[in-house]
């Protein structure tokens, strides 16, 4: 039987049993959330190169939170703070070829998969040469043709997007090619997510599904979104093989959703981890978290990510103080760099707009004087 | 040689199939040897291996998968099993596909096919006619083949073009129309067609309700009045100009439709003929939808609910008399 768990942990038998894909072991024994544990060495090769990720997207969003606040920016502004480190490691596997669906709290796996952060100020500011050109903004932007999917707000409705995604380049005869894509333990109680995982299954794609449990959908606890004793139970329900995830624990994400990758990659079933961590803002920058509470900001998933890795790079000395310094002061720029480019660019106008939603321009429905064009 | 309506469904199918690897069909049950709910994909699996294929009842999933598939460059044909179903796959067709254009420049081309609209017996939950929900969301073509030829015709088109298509295909029509054989060409997409001239009074149509208009003309016509019958095809775009060319004929317009009566198809062409022909008009234009209530079981009430030729005729004998 595929995708059996135990308790969200393979047990040594299951991962016997499977295929070799270089990583047979139990790999979740340095995953799971210990009340207490010291950070572990950081062996993985890509720590360093996620951590700056993470450190980009955090300088990155609060200038953008900033903006807000400043009345700068029209409409909402999401930020994944307390998620970058989940969410790095989404993105930094991924390859040309690959297809990744993120949402809303997914900047550092963004950048990593090679989104430019111009373009996300860009959308913010509702730029013309951004990729939605003012039509959509914030987190909905995407570029379809290298493979960024374009998320739209209904959680859960870009699940079996990828699946047909990657059943075409199957069909075309790719090779080597995966998707990949994120929820939330809200989104996972939607209908859509369940009959896209399911349908997921069913095709036997190269799919990651990485879900976030931030503990919250918007202000609603964990209690009234789902009564199972764990998420990643589901995993085998569906026919998925599945993780847990300290999401706080750079580490252990580079470490789990790398394996996961590498797996779908190697033709194994559908994957998915679920990661624990504690949202660190608001549900966007308009909402105060005060719903939030002490108890469970004292969890050891609340801890925030971005720091532990830092306290782990000190404490280890992969980088040096200086080294540190610079890497910060470069996000600065980085971040400083893209907005004032993408402030210089135009914003659409009503009135030049082509307002036309289909391609067909022949077929065009010509509303006439009884409409309101 | 005679072939149905649902004949002419899956011979586009399978020229589809066959001229373009890009196309494959996904749905409920049209795969293996079962061939579809209403025998739409009969035999294609078999033709075609691979490229007819069983989904799970996940409605939502079947449309967001020919989506992402879509976006890698195929061209899917998702078949509801019945338009009703098409409800629980709202959010894929109208916010994703429906928005996708206008949000990255990149069309969707998918085409959904909708078993639509009421048979004896159905009840509410497999007799619905769906297109002007679909019509009022931006993004979306919506087509309503009433004739054997168009059936053939417009599925072609749909497929071949880049946006995305709603295709409701009548079940009422599935097996009562036939045609001597299938044409090679049709008349362009979104152009609306006069079914029978006429210079008294225009009837606004389409689908299984252009065929209860024509009876009703017929009806009519014994009573010496000549009535004029628009086959509108495509409801979005919607051919203003065929409509008000027709109304300019007759000074007087009904139109007909077999789904609800609030807003709609029915009401759009209303709406347009007062603004844009005002001055055309003889006569208050009316038109005659479905009721305002689910749509009944017991045939006695389900002849009721819809527009008949009989209802249309008493109807346009109102206008004509004003």
């Amino acid at each position: 039987m595929l995708g059996m768990t135990d308790g969200g942990v393979f047990s040594e038998n299951f991962l016997r049993s499977r295929l070799d894909v270089g990583y047979n072991r139990p790999m979740l024994q340095t995953a799971r959330p210990k009340k207490k544990s010291q950070p572990k060495a950081p062996a993985h090769e890509k720590y360093l190169e996620a951590f700056r990720w993470m450190l980009l997207t955090r300088t990155f969003e609060e200038k953008l939170a900033s903006m807000y606040r400043g009345g700068r920016i029209t409409g909402g502004v999401y930020i994944g703070k307390g998620q970058e480190a989940v969410s790095v490691a989404c993105g930094i596997f991924l390859q040309k070829g690959d297809i990744f669906a993120p949402l809303i709290r997914d900047q550092a796996g963004r950048s990593a998969f090679g989104e430019p952060l111009v373009d996300v100020a860009r959308t913010y500011l509702g730029s013309r040469a951004g990729p939605m050109r003012g039509r959509d903004g914030n987190i909905h932007r995407g570029k379809p043709r290298d493979g960024q999917l374009a998320m739209i707000s209904h959680l859960g409705a870009m699940v079996s997007v990828v699946v047909g995604s990657l059943m075409a380049k199957r069909g075309r005869g790719e090779k080597n090619f995966i998707g990949l894509t994120t929820i939330g333990e809200g989104g996972m109680q939607t209908g859509a997510s369940h009959e896209g995982m399911n349908i997921a299954a069913v095709e036997h794609v190269p799919l990651v599904v990485v879900a976030t449990n931030n503990h919250y959908a918007y202000s609603t606890p964990n209690d009234r979104e789902f009564a199972c004793a764990n998420l990643v139970d589901r995993a085998r329900g569906y026919g998925f093989e599945g993780y847990e995830l300290d999401g706080t624990d750079l580490a252990a994400c580079l470490d789990v959703i790398g394996t996961a990758v590498k797996r779908a990659r190697a033709g194994r079933p559908p994957q998915l981890v679920v990661a624990s961590i504690l949202r660190l803002a608001g549900h966007g920058e308009h909402d105060d978290f005060s719903y939030v509470t002490d108890d469970i900001r004292r969890e050891p998933f609340a801890i925030d990510c971005l720091q532990r890795t830092e306290a782990v790079i000190r404490e280890r000395e992969l980088a040096d103080a200086e080294t540190l310094k610079r890497w910060r002061e470069e996000a600065a720029e980085d971040v400083e760099n893209a907005f004032s480019a993408a402030q210089r660019e135009p914003v659409p106008s009503g009135d030049d707009e082509d307002w036309s939603a289909i391609s067909r321009r022949d077929l065009v429905d010509e509303i006439g004087e009884g409409g309101s064009s | 040689m005679s072939i149905t309506y649902l004949e002419a469904i899956r011979e586009a199918q399978a020229k589809l199939l066959h001229d373009d690897k890009r196309v494959f069909i996904y749905g409920q049950d049209v795969g293996g040897s079962f061939g579809g709910a209403f025998k739409a994909t009969k035999g294609l699996a078999k033709e075609f291996p691979g490229r007819v294929l069983n989904t799970p009842i996940s409605e939502d999933a079947m449309v967001g998968t020919a989506i992402g598939a879509a976006l890698e460059g195929m061209r899917p044909i998702v078949e509801m099993q019945f338009a009703d179903f098409s409800s629980v796959a709202l959010n894929q067709i109208l916010n994703n596909a429906g928005t996708h254009y206008w949000r990255t420049n990149i069309p969707v081309p998918i085409t959904v096919r909708l078993p639509s609209g009421g048979t004896k017996g159905s009840g509410p939950f497999h007799s619905q006619s769906m297109e002007s929900l679909y019509a009022h969301y931006p993004g979306l073509i919506v087509m309503t083949p009433a004739t054997v030829e168009d059936a053939y015709t417009m599925l072609i088109d749909a497929v071949a073009i880049d946006d995305p298509v709603v295709f409701c295909e009548h079940k009422y029509l599935y097996y009562h129309l036939k045609a001597d054989n299938l044409p090679n060409d049709g008349m362009p997409v979104g152009k609306a067609r006069i079914a029978r001239p006429g210079r008294d009074l225009t009837i606004v149509s389409y689908s299984a309700m252009l065929h209860e208009s024509l009876s009703a003309a017929e009806e009519i016509a014994k009573e010496g009045f000549e009535i004029e019958v628009v086959d509108l095809r495509t409801v979005k775009p919607l051919d203003t100009a065929t409509v008000l060319a027709s109304v300019a004929r007759t000074g007087r317009l009904l139109a007909v439709g077999e789904s609800f009566p609030w807003g709609g198809v029915t009401a759009e062409v209303i709406a347009r003929v007062s603004a844009e022909g005002f001055h055309l008009l003889d006569a208050a234009p009316a038109r005659i939808n479905a009721k305002d209530t689910p749509i009944p079981y017991h045939p006695n009430l389900w002849s009721t609910h819809r527009p008949s030729s009989k209802a249309i005729a008493a109807k346009a004998r109102k206008i004509l008399r004003e």
